[in-house]
């Protein structure tokens, strides 16, 4: 140690202010690197494969719109595994998992008392609520694609893979049809942006982690509940999960976008909302964990 | 930069804090001189917690200011903290991730803190505490005292111009005990002003230049560790039988006297002399002189301890 100086002047000079992305990085490796997140998207793999199986080992055939959607055409091409577990995963299975990263953002760094260090360290409440929101996003986008990737693969390795037909009946090439399952991919993590910004809204005010996911999944369910009450029917357009199913209209030719925005927009307002609400909650709360 | 010509580290003017209808912190004063190891001492309950947590801009003051290293807090956060190192209330860690990882985790979120040095600093903290061989443990199988020097290195991350550490020594071992003191001297001799809090009295006049003490949210004491002894007091103590005569002989001199028993024929008188009044010898000398057969005789500056026990009160009762 020749410049012992370094850690004993008593004057110390501040490195230059970054922007800050290794809090970010530090994030995705902390939630990518823990077993936990790992069993999740375990499982959610675990979704394509089950429903594959069962479809193989099954003898009788469905007719055509029985069952999920599309799951009468997974036997005749594999390609289709991705889009129906995508269908199966979306109500429940998905959004428990995002409620379990979301839920777990704030509250659990304060349950385990390492949002007092993160705080004086210091990470900024403003930036830490935006690289935990950033995880968040990161999770859904992992999830969604690993979904997709193990759909492809054991829908390629149980049935034929060829040339998909469309729902406006069109058919389209292999590559093309690889494209549509990531445009859905993307469509449903872009779907529960709306729930991860609630998620971590509930996770502020909070120190006990379980209670933040439970609540989180708690508004999902009753969130697509409401969805199927006609009396609320003014309301269903506003509600963030009113557009999940809607990827039917990216397996159209051509490709109609009018959903994707829509729900752009939906999932944009809750971002927003609960964003403020998450700031204006953890802004100025007293940090007793 | 440090513009404060007060040459105070820590500055709090009325500082306040209540949750709900209850005080936890009554418009305390601090004054913590730079360069000064200082104690911040109370039993448990009494407000030490909360009054850190506002050093540090975790908690909101209900009212009043608090200045740290010359800015205020919490405005200043994002320039202030960068210069100080923390423990709070115990340390906390992933318990999932190694030691080195969770330093890295906390380093990160500090903006000041280059991501080129970081490794480097990281090892040297860990050196420093003594946990270089456990630095790729997970924390998980760590045991208490190895957390608590964790938490030390964490505050050590980076040079600092003030360090807070709440209970520093909880959980450790004589031996670890003794390396946090040996470290804390360290640190005072290289010019880093540190606040430590604590409950244990022996800590806190082994470590400190200087304390504060709590009780029930105000501060009750605060000043250099010579001025809170009280050094201008002696206390004389007398094991005689003569028990009556030295208590009448005291008196006259202008104490007073108290005597407890100590055997079936002996008893302890003892008396404070304020202000050094009356020297021992001519203590002694009346004594002697009036006839008083003495068995022992001592006189003493009274200990931290009985100032503290006679500043915030004996037992375990919460206060409030």
């Amino acid at each position: 140690m020749s410049s012992s100086s370094e850690m004993t002047n008593a004057r110390p000079v501040p490195d230059r202010r970054s922007v800050g992305w290794d809090l970010l990085g530090s994030e995705l490796s902390v939630l990518f690197r823990r077993r936990r997140t790992w069993a999740m998207l375990g499982a959610v793999a675990l979704i394509p494969i089950l429903l594959a199986i069962a479809v193989r080992l099954s003898t009788t055939t469905l007719a055509a719109g029985e069952g999920p959607p599309f799951l009468s055409r997974v036997t005749q091409n594999g390609l289709f595994v991705g889009f129906t577990s995508m269908v199966v995963a979306i109500p429940l299975f998905l959004p428990l998992t995002i409620g379990v990263v979301a839920g777990d953002t704030i509250a659990g760094e304060a349950g385990q008392g390492t949002l007092r260090y993160l705080l004086v360290a210091p990470a900024g409440r403003v930036r830490l609520l935006l690289v935990k929101y950033a995880g968040v996003a990161a999770f859904c986008f992992a999830a969604t694609i690993i979904l997709t990737i193990a759909g492809l693969l054991i829908g390629a390795v149980l049935f034929p893979i060829g040339p998909v037909t469309l729902l406006s009946g069109d058919v389209i090439s292999i590559p093309d049809a690889l494209l549509r399952s990531l445009l859905v991919a993307a469509y449903v993590s872009l779907s529960l942006l709306g729930l991860a910004a609630i998620g971590l809204f509930i996770s502020t005010l909070t120190d006990v982690p379980v209670g933040a996911m439970a609540a989180t999944v708690v508004v999902s369910v009753t969130a697509q509940i409401l969805d199927i009450l006609p009396q609320l029917a003014w309301l269903h357009p506003w509600l963030f999960s009113h557009y999940w199913l809607g990827f039917a209209d990216l397996l159209r030719q051509p490709l109609d976008w009018t959903a994707f925005g829509t729900n752009a927009v939906v999932q944009l307002c809750y971002i927003l909302i609960f964003g403020a609400l998450a700031y204006s909650r953890f802004a100025t709360k007293n940090i007793q964990s | 930069m440090t513009n404060d010509a007060s040459g105070l580290a820590i500055e709090s003017d009325a500082l306040t804090k209540q949750f709900g209808r209850q005080t936890a912190v009554n418009a305390i004063d601090l004054a913590v001189p730079q360069g000064s190891v200082f104690g911040f001492l109370g039993p448990n309950g009494s407000g030490k917690t909360t009054s850190i947590r506002m050093l540090l801009g975790l908690v909101q003051p209900t009212s009043g200011t608090v200045r740290v290293l010359g800015e205020r807090m919490p405005d200043r956060l994002h320039t202030v903290l960068p210069r100080v190192g923390a423990l709070v209330e115990g340390p906390a860690f992933y318990p999932y991730l190694s030691g080195v990882d969770n330093l890295r985790r906390y380093d990160s979120a500090d903006r000041f803190a280059s991501s080129r040095s970081r490794a480097a600093r990281i090892d040297s903290a860990l050196e420093r505490v003594g946990l270089s061989n456990a630095a790729h443990k997970r924390v998980h199988a760590y045991s208490l005292g190895m957390k608590q020097r964790l938490g030390l290195a964490n505050a050590l991350l980076r040079p600092r111009e003030l360090l807070v550490l709440d209970e520093p020594t909880n959980g450790l071992d004589p031996q670890g005990t003794r390396e946090v003191r040996n470290l804390v001297g360290g640190l005072a001799a290289e010019g880093i002003t540190v606040f430590v809090s604590s409950h244990l009295l022996s800590e806190v006049a082994q470590m400190c230049t200087h304390a504060a003490v709590m009780s029930a949210g105000n501060i009750v004491a605060q000043g250099t560790l010579a001025e809170l002894r009280g050094v201008d007091t002696d206390r004389v103590r007398v094991l005689t039988e003569d028990v009556e005569v030295a208590v009448q002989t005291l008196a006259r001199l202008g104490l007073s006297p108290q005597k407890s028993d100590a055997g079936p024929t002996a008893a302890w008188v003892t008396a404070a002399v304020l202000d050094k009044t009356v020297a021992p010898e001519a203590l002694s000398g009346a004594l002697m002189e009036a006839g008083v057969r003495i068995r022992a005789f001592s006189v003493d500056e009274p200990s931290l301890e009985e100032r503290f026990v006679a500043l915030t009160g004996e037992g375990f009762d919460v206060v409030q």
